[in-house]
């Protein structure tokens, strides 16, 4: 993925966290968009690490080593956050407190279910805080590379690889386009500038419908 | 008037307990609120064929990953190993069982063996490999899976502060699974950045009540290695 089209991807993200939305992070691409969040946006970050009220670090900022997100990245925090113990961050979590969860994906189908958390004999990093995060958010949205280091579609009609949850990602936003997951498969709604229908078809392993495609792209 | 009672204990003491074939938790997630000073001298100390209860494996070289190294695991459960290498590669070359457990269900099932529970009842991990072979259980309509209280032998803590009778303090994110930790394990042994006098800890600020608390290090005793806090 070209730097400038993560950079789109995650700027286009932002763009849906709204004020007053209580949203979490995951490990990976998702943690890079605190820095895409227009400061002054009122906006309550949970880390599952322990923490409400999550800021971004500016330069010149001392790092505290007590204080990182959940993927060990420095980050900063709010007048008014809070720490407390990961009993307490998932009670948080299961209780069905976070609006919007972001998270990473190795693949998510056109029915809203994702894949992040093993990949059997290859490469199994473990599920961390995805399955709750997964389950219990009140919206997933998943940020991927439209296509993985061998050009394979991330974007399939069915997961093959084991679950992380069943039909629950909403919004799908990659460095190509973004898509809604609807009851009757994949909306897309946004997509990159310089990318055609085309091209997006050729790259995505599931079917979608365009009729809800935002004339204008993002960049 | 009575005193509470004192449990300041030389390390080497302290970590001489934990056996071949120990069962040990270790707080931390990533650097934050791992007892690095513990893990080096269980390291030091060399018991072999423990279970490790950790969040995670720390990164290459550093915290569990000196245990690793050093052959002394057999078995990790955890929630996340993905930022070591080296664990992944001990996994997939069979070198290290690993038990993958979903991060709050890990500490849930922690909280309720501090809390002197069996077990409970989550819909968490339904539809996924999570819910493979456990009991399904229904209550007032709604289906979940019956998870275990996960106890342990030890468990070693990384604390802030804390006073003689063991009530301790956190920092930030390095709060994470050790006070649970702290709850669920027949022997507690803390390392404390400082340690204060009764107290000092107002009864109000304490995070975790000295009652679980069985063996404190002050680190201060410790300077002479304290680079290993650093990340």
């Amino acid at each position: 993925m070209l730097l400038g089209a993560k950079e789109s991807m995650l700027r286009r993200v932002a763009a849906d966290i709204v004020p007053g939305m209580t949203v979490n992070l995951g490990i990976g691409l998702p943690t890079g968009v605190i820095q895409y969040i227009t400061p002054g946006t009122c906006v309550c970050l949970h880390s599952e690490n322990g923490i409400v009220g999550v800021a971004p670090t500016t330069p010149g900022d001392t790092p505290d080593r007590n204080l990182v997100d959940a993927g060990g990245a420095y980050v900063t925090n709010l007048p008014g956050a809070a720490f407390f113990d990961s009993a307490v961050s998932f009670a948080i979590v299961r209780s069905g407190r976070i609006d919007l969860t972001l998270l990473g994906a190795f693949e998510v189908s056109c029915h809203g279910d994702l894949a992040n958390w093993k990949i059997p004999v290859k490469f199994t990093p473990g599920m961390g805080g995805a399955i709750e995060l997964a389950q219990k958010s009140r919206r997933v949205g998943v940020i991927t590379s439209h296509v993985d280091r061998k050009g394979n579609p991330k974007i399939v009609s069915e997961c093959t690889l084991p679950l992380t949850a069943r039909g629950r990602v909403s919004r799908i936003y990659t460095d190509m386009a973004v898509f809604d997951v609807t009851p009757t498969g994949l909306s897309l709604i946004d997509i990159a500038d310089g990318i055609s229908v085309r091209e997006l078809r050729s790259a995505t392993g599931a079917e979608f419908d365009v009729s809800a495609l935002n004339p204008t792209t993002f960049v | 008037m009575f005193t509470l009672p004192s449990k300041f204990i030389r390390i080497e003491e302290a970590v001489s307990q934990i056996r071949d074939g120990a069962v040990v938790m270790i707080g931390g997630f990533g650097a934050p609120g791992t007892p690095f000073f513990l893990i080096e001298e269980l390291v030091r100390q060399g018991p072999r064929h423990l279970t490790i209860i950790k969040n995670d494996a720390n990164e290459t070289g550093s915290g569990v990953d000196r245990l690793l190294e050093n052959g002394q695991v057999d078995r990790i459960v955890t929630s996340h190993i993905g930022l070591n290498s080296n664990a992944v590669r001990m996994m997939n070359e069979g070198r290290i069982d690993v038990e993958f457990v979903p991060q709050g269900i890990l500490a849930e099932r922690i909280r309720a063996a501090g809390a002197g529970l069996i077990g409970f009842v989550t819909d968490v991990g339904i539809d996924t490999e999570v819910a493979n072979g456990k009991q399904c259980v229904e209550i007032g309509g709604k289906v979940g899976i019956l998870e275990t209280a996960l106890a342990a032998d030890f468990a070693l803590v990384h604390a802030t502060r804390s006073d003689p009778f063991g009530n301790l303090t956190f920092s930030a994110a390095a709060r994470n699974f050790n006070p649970i930790m702290a709850m669920a394990a027949g022997q507690t042994i803390v390392e404390a950045e400082e340690c204060v006098g009764p107290g000092d800890i107002a009864p109000d600020h304490v995070h975790l009540p000295g009652a679980f608390v069985d063996h404190i290090i002050d680190m201060f005793e410790l300077s002479e290695v304290s680079n290993v806090v650093g990340r």
